[in-house]
């Protein structure tokens, strides 16, 4: 029935197009000047019906199954759901959708099979009501298009204004569904808090989060300081970072500046095809590679290695980073002005002190912004850590031993039981805010370093 | 210092500076620059004219090896300054461009303060032993670029915050503080409105005690005003060189006489 609407609908519009173009092209040809193209008056009909009728059919859906279910609850013999929590509620509801689904267990209770029935003949309604209230619509909105051609009506300008509108919907989707994430977030974090104190979420030193959900499970007392979590992710950032960042800026010197042609041709999409490999690609390739090397690198030197190294995951990290500062570098090396490279050129500078001391200055904000993004995708990034980096949130600065960061135990968080009324299960969506919020901080850092400069080299 | 040896003297009877022979320039397939021979006179202003595209700026950015950081570009035949080939094996082109300095068309500060700006050049030079050297490099440098005047209170404050004008004058200091024997000038007036074109052009005048100057300009009033020497470039062939005022006054050339009435554009 959905897609008998959206049939219609579409139907409709062309039709509309249609009908409109012709009564256009029917005046011009009776001899009068129009103010818009006929083809505009087509497209005014043709939007005039596409972006309401469709933003009526997806709020049509969005809604239907909310009100089918409010009313189907309400219609229950009275006193069924009194003294019942919430979640019993659902569960209520939940069993009376599949046996409407038909997908019956064992012997329901009878009002529970009329609820069902009752179910089911609501949503066929809504779905009827749907396509009705669709048809009813184009209708209407098509006769109202159609009157609207006539020789003097600017048509191009309603075009203007639809489209706009429909640019207006779409940028405040996008806000709001940031919005939404976020008041999901700040509300679970609000959640956790009342269960956990902030001072001891904020300055604790351990990190045990693995708290028995059931009764019968065996499981630690509890503790949720999240200072080693954010110091291993800190440990392991600062890795891949202090490693990528040297890499990533002398390749892409040495490509913009001093590479042949030739070489350049091949280096750059080879560099960047890294940018595309799988995180879980690297993954695997930390734990099978770089972490043995590593091992047996430190055992040849007498230095007990973890299994588990900040050092692995953060030089494979590394690699994943480089490609992306290294395209913000030459991106913003390029966009020096050549006459700069002339200057410094004809001074008699050679090619490297051209690139370090004229162009590297005035690229400074590109490459400083391109740094601190790679910043945030280094704490961001999961899939790396979660296969490379251990479990246990060991409270230590060094390299070498086994650490885990924010993101690691965001996964481990929510994997296996969850219960949204315990600390663990919350524990993730707190972690996941304060993740947020320092990636929102540098970001913000990120570009007000990038005007700062940018409004001193112009 | 030897300034005062300069001061004055009659063009004809200087040494010849700069000396091109079969000088030809391909850019890929283009043939920009056919069978180049001119000789430059020391402490002489030489002004090459031509319509645009005819190899003029080509010509000149070979005298100081700049088409050497274009891959597509290519030159052959003999350019000799004092007698030297520069396009010699032995020649480094780093050391060449600090004995021929060039100031481009539109100015180009280094995004840096105006101090820094003209110490950049001395600096990588090692022309300076001292902070107190390099002082007064930087001072003499300005001065003789006429902007000491307007600038020596604000040193620090960054060169691309100047008027049009006196940022073309920095880079014009910029240029003679690695104290170099040849300036080049590649429309230096393009981008300056009429009284900071005045200014230059006065400039221009006072430098030919000391440097030899080539110029490359679209204006032939401008060429008339502060050239002694003129060349007329006419798809990329030289097709007259003389004095300035015999070119303007007396052309022998019929492609010349067309351009400076204005028939060639």
């Amino acid at each position: 029935m959905t897609t008998l609407a959206f049939a219609i609908l579409l139907v409709a519009s062309l039709a509309a197009y249609a009908l409109n173009r012709r009564a256009a092209t029917g005046i011009r040809n009776g001899g009068a000047r129009l103010h818009s193209v006929s083809n505009y008056h087509g497209l005014f009909a043709l939007l005039l019906m596409l972006v309401p009728v469709l933003v009526v059919i997806l709020a049509w859906l969005v809604l239907q199954g909310s009100v089918v279910n409010a009313v189907v609850m309400g219609a229950l013999p009275d006193g069924t759901l009194t003294e019942l929590e919430k979640g019993q509620v659902d569960l209520i509801l939940a069993e009376i959708q599949s046996i409407s689904g038909g997908r019956i267990f064992g012997q329901p209770e009878p009002w529970k099979l009329a609820a069902a029935e009752r179910l089911t003949e609501l949503r066929q309604l809504a779905a009827l009501g749907l396509v009705l209230v669709t048809a009813l619509l184009c209708l209407a909105i098509m006769i109202f298009a159609r009157k609207k051609v006539s020789a003097e009506f600017r048509a191009r300008q309603g075009v203007e204004r639809i489209v706009s509108g429909l640019m207006i919907f779409c940028s405040v989707v996008a806000i709001f569904t940031t919005v939404g994430i976020v008041a999901s977030l700040a509300f679970e974090t609000y959640k956790f808090l009342r269960l956990v104190p902030l001072s001891e979420f904020l300055f604790g030193l351990n990190w045990e989060p693995q708290i028995p959900i059931r009764a019968d499970q065996i499981a630690a007392a509890g503790a949720f300081g999240w200072i080693p979590v954010i110091v291993g992710t800190i440990v392991i950032t600062i890795v891949a970072i202090v490693i990528a960042v040297p890499i990533g800026l002398l390749s892409a010197i040495y490509l913009f500046e001093f590479a042949p042609k030739r070489v350049r041709a091949v280096a750059k999409p080879l560099l960047e095809i890294l940018a595309g490999v799988p995180t879980v690609v690297y993954g695997f390739f930390a734990i099978l590679v770089v972490a043995p090397a590593i091992r047996i690198f430190g055992a040849s030197l007498g230095i007990p290695v973890a299994p588990n190294t900040a050092l692995a995951a953060g030089g494979v990290m590394s690699i994943m980073l480089v490609p992306f500062i290294s395209s913000f570098a030459d991106d913003a090396l390029s966009a020096v002005p050549r006459a700069m490279r002339d200057g410094a050129l004809a001074l008699g500078a050679t090619r490297a002190e051209t690139v370090l001391n004229v162009l590297f200055p005035a690229a400074i904000p590109g490459i400083v912004g391109g740094v601190l993004l790679a910043v945030s995708r280094a704490i961001g990034e999961t899939m790396i850590v979660v296969m490379a980096a251990g479990l246990m949130a060991n409270l230590t600065l060094n390299p070498l031993e086994s650490v885990t960061t924010v993101t690691v135990q965001i996964v481990t968080l929510l994997i296996g039981d969850t219960s949204f009324d315990n600390p663990k299960t919350l524990a993730a969506f707190a972690l996941g805010m304060m993740l947020f919020l320092v990636t929102l901080i540098i970001n913000i850092f990120a570009l007000r370093i990038v005007r700062k400069y940018r409004e001193a080299y112009d | 210092m030897d300034d005062l040896r300069a001061i004055n003297c009659d063009v004809d009877t200087n040494a010849t500076k700069i000396s091109a022979r079969g000088v030809q320039v391909h850019y890929g397939d283009t043939h920009a620059i056919k069978d180049v021979d001119v000789d430059i006179k020391e402490r002489s202003v030489t002004a090459f004219i031509g319509p645009s595209g005819c190899g003029k700026s080509t010509f000149l950015r070979c005298i100081n090896r700049m088409n050497d950081t274009i891959d597509i570009c290519r030159v052959a035949g003999d350019i000799r300054i004092d007698g030297d080939d520069i396009y010699d094996r032995s020649i480094d082109p780093v050391q060449l461009r600090a004995r021929v300095g060039m100031v481009f068309q539109k100015p180009n500060p280094f995004p840096k303060s105006i101090y820094d700006n003209v110490a950049y050049g001395p600096k990588i030079h090692g022309l300076a032993r001292s902070r107190v050297e390099m002082d007064e490099i930087v001072e003499r440098s300005l001065r003789r670029a006429a902007i000491w005047d307007e600038v020596k209170d604000r040193l620090h404050a960054p060169g691309t915050g100047l008027s049009g004008g006196q940022q073309q004058r920095l880079c014009i200091a910029r240029a003679v503080a690695t104290d170099p024997e040849v300036l080049l000038m590649d429309e230096p007036c393009s981008a300056l409105d009429p009284i900071a074109t005045a200014q230059i052009e006065e400039l221009i005048d006072t430098l030919r005690e000391k440097y030899t100057v080539v110029i490359v300009t679209h204006s032939m009033q401008q060429a008339a005003r502060v050239s002694q020497k003129t060349a007329f470039f006419h798809l990329g062939s030289l097709v007259e060189y003389g004095d300035t005022d015999d070119i303007f006054t007396n052309p022998r050339d019929s492609r010349t006489e067309s351009y400076i009435s204005g028939r060639i554009g």
